[in-house]
């Protein structure tokens, strides 16, 4: 197995003073699905985003498929559009229709015509489960079906790697599932996927890896068993007891 | 304390507006309340308050000028004089505000740009010139900065007219303004839709071009349209510098005829169609701009 996504020394720190993210090492394999939890503001958006550089790391390095994104001679428009990121809030873009979504970086940074680019939409469009749903306004759907079309669009790029922060977190309970499907059977179709979650359903059956991360650093990880029912760190315990128990 | 009526009568007349299935306790509270007599209730508003009796106003004000320039000779004079102004004053505001705008949009992003350079030249040409006054801008764009640059640039200085030195001057004001007006609308898209452009591996440049301004025109073009009105009105400051647009023509006739009433009732006229025109106008595209280019539902 090749490493596919690798964070080397890590550290992220916010206006001088805001320590975010200490010292990460995460290493993430070829059609690897990996979870990242922990609580609030201990980091796990900000390590995601490193991961293809919409926060500049502050030190360390960051490789996805061999190539240092760090390195100022790597073209990081390139590596981006090969790894696929999905919002917690969709961040769809609202004046284009859901095809239109989809097509703009296929035609400007792939460079397809514009009937290869809609051919592409429609078949993850249909993927997701909503090709009706082409010509219609993000504005006019639910926040269920914007995320799908929001993961159809990265999946239209054809990455290596997708990234999810908190995908679920925006979403009315009864449409996580749709989402979560959705996850699952890019998961199984052997995607290389690092999550931010809090969906423990998901990491327990999609995981191959959870990371536990607490105050910018990663605690321990492992398989979703022993992570969920096996933790040896005290701070993980009492992550899981206040998460239970709520 | 005080009981309002009984509760059979309150329901059955339904004076209070309780239905018969609200609570013991609400409805106890409702009678403390001293209902009915004091009720809010939303009403339809009747025409006369909905009427828009200021338009109207302002048409009849119109009307009655129109009527006076038309059957009055001594107005219709002065309008004679005036009224050639028009193409001037009309090409004047048109050709600033298409410099302005690509000025403002230049110096909008570049004061949100990352760029040390664009930064600060913006926000140095943004501040300086909403630091000073409009009229002493005027003169000294008009009389020292443009002689300057042409004496730097070796044109002959009468090859320059006023009126293009007008449209360098009003430019340059309007630039400043607009690029407020940018920069806030800009900042107006969430961080979101950069952020995302950029992870689908769209360049700075692409999603500002393509996700960025076209979410930003919508918050802009109201701001825009107010500016494109206030260079029609401030064209009459260039009067000053014996461009002969209206005002210049109202100021010269009035002196030599006397007629002050005549020819100062006649431009507000025409300022006043003007305005009013383009405010119908730019209404119309502000309109076509935010309605839905398509849609379902
Ligand atoms: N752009 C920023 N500027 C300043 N501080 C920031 C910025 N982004 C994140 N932080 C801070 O860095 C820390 C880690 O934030 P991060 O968003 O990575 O946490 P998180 O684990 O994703 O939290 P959550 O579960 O709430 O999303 C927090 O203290 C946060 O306030
Ligand atoms: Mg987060």
């Amino acid at each position: 197995m090749s490493t596919m996504v690798e964070v080397r020394n890590l550290h992220k720190t916010f206006l001088k003073i805001i320590k975010a993210v200490v010292d990460v090492s995460i290493k993430v394999e070829k059609g690897e699905v990996v979870v990242i939890i922990g609580p609030s503001g201990s980091g796990k958006s900000t390590i995601l985003r490193c991961m293809n550089l919409l926060d500049v790391p502050s030190s360390g390095d960051v490789f996805i498929d061999g190539v240092n994104l760090v390195d100022k001679a790597t073209d990081l428009d390139l590596i981006r559009a090969d790894v696929g990121m999905v919002f917690q809030q969709f961040n769809l873009f609202p004046h284009l229709t859901v095809m239109e979504n989809i097509t703009l970086a296929q035609r400007k940074v792939r460079g397809k015509s514009n009937e290869e680019a809609v051919e592409m939409g429609m078949r993850q469009l249909t993927r997701v489960g909503i090709p009706e749903k082409a010509n219609s306004y993000p504005r006019q759907l639910s926040g269920g079906q914007q995320q799908r079309v929001a993961i159809a669009r990265s999946l239209a790029m054809e990455p290596k790697v997708m990234l999810f922060d908190e995908p679920t977190s925006a979403l009315d309970p009864e449409m996580i599932k749709e989402v979560l499907d959705v996850m699952l059977e890019l998961a199984a179709g052997g995607m290389t996927m690092v999550c931010v979650t809090h969906e423990m359903g998901f990491a327990r059956s999609a995981a191959d890896r959870v990371v536990f991360v607490d105050e910018g650093s990663v605690v321990e990880e492992g398989t979703p068993d022993e992570i969920f029912n096996h933790a040896v760190h005290a701070r993980t315990k009492d992550f899981f007891d206040k998460i239970l128990h709520h | 304390m005080t009981m309002g009526p009984s509760l059979e009568a309150m329901q059955d007349g339904g004076s209070c507006g309780l239905r018969g299935d609200e609570h013991l306790s609400d409805i106890s509270s409702h009678i403390n309340e001293g209902l009915p007599s004091f009720a809010r209730r939303s009403e339809d508003k009747a025409w006369w308050q909905e009427f828009p009796w200021w338009g109207s106003v302002i048409a009849l004000v119109m009307l009655v000028m129109a009527a006076k320039i038309f059957f009055d000779p001594d107005y219709d004079l002065a309008w004679s004089r005036i009224y050639p102004g028009v193409w001037l004053t009309l090409q004047t505001t048109f050709i600033s505000f298409g410099i302005a705008f690509i000025l403002g949009l230049l110096a909008g992003i570049g004061q949100i740009s990352q760029n040390v350079v664009a930064h600060n030249l913006s926000r140095a040409y943004v501040e300086l010139i909403r630091g000073i006054p409009i009229l002493p801008l005027i003169f000294t764009v008009a009389l020292v900065l443009v002689p300057k640059a042409i004496n730097f640039l070796h044109i002959d200085n009468s090859s320059v007219s006023t009126k293009w030195r007008v449209v360098v001057a009003l430019s340059l004001i309007y630039g400043a303004y607009m690029a407020e007006i940018f920069r806030g609308g800009i900042q107006s898209v969430a961080p979101g839709q950069r952020e995302a452009g950029r992870s689908l591996g769209l360049s700075h440049r692409q999603t500002m071009s393509t996700v960025v301004i076209p979410q930003a025109m919508r918050a802009i073009i109201p701001p825009l349209g107010n500016d494109f009105i206030a260079i029609l009105k401030d064209t009459s400051l260039f009067s000053v510098l014996g461009v002969l647009e209206l005002t210049r023509r109202a100021r010269q006739y009035s002196a030599s005829s006397f007629k002050f009433p005549e020819t100062y009732f006649t431009l507000t006229f025409i300022y006043l169609c003007l305005v009013i025109g383009l405010s119908i106008l730019l209404g119309q595209f502000e309109k076509y701009m935010t309605k839905d280019r398509k849609g379902e539902r």
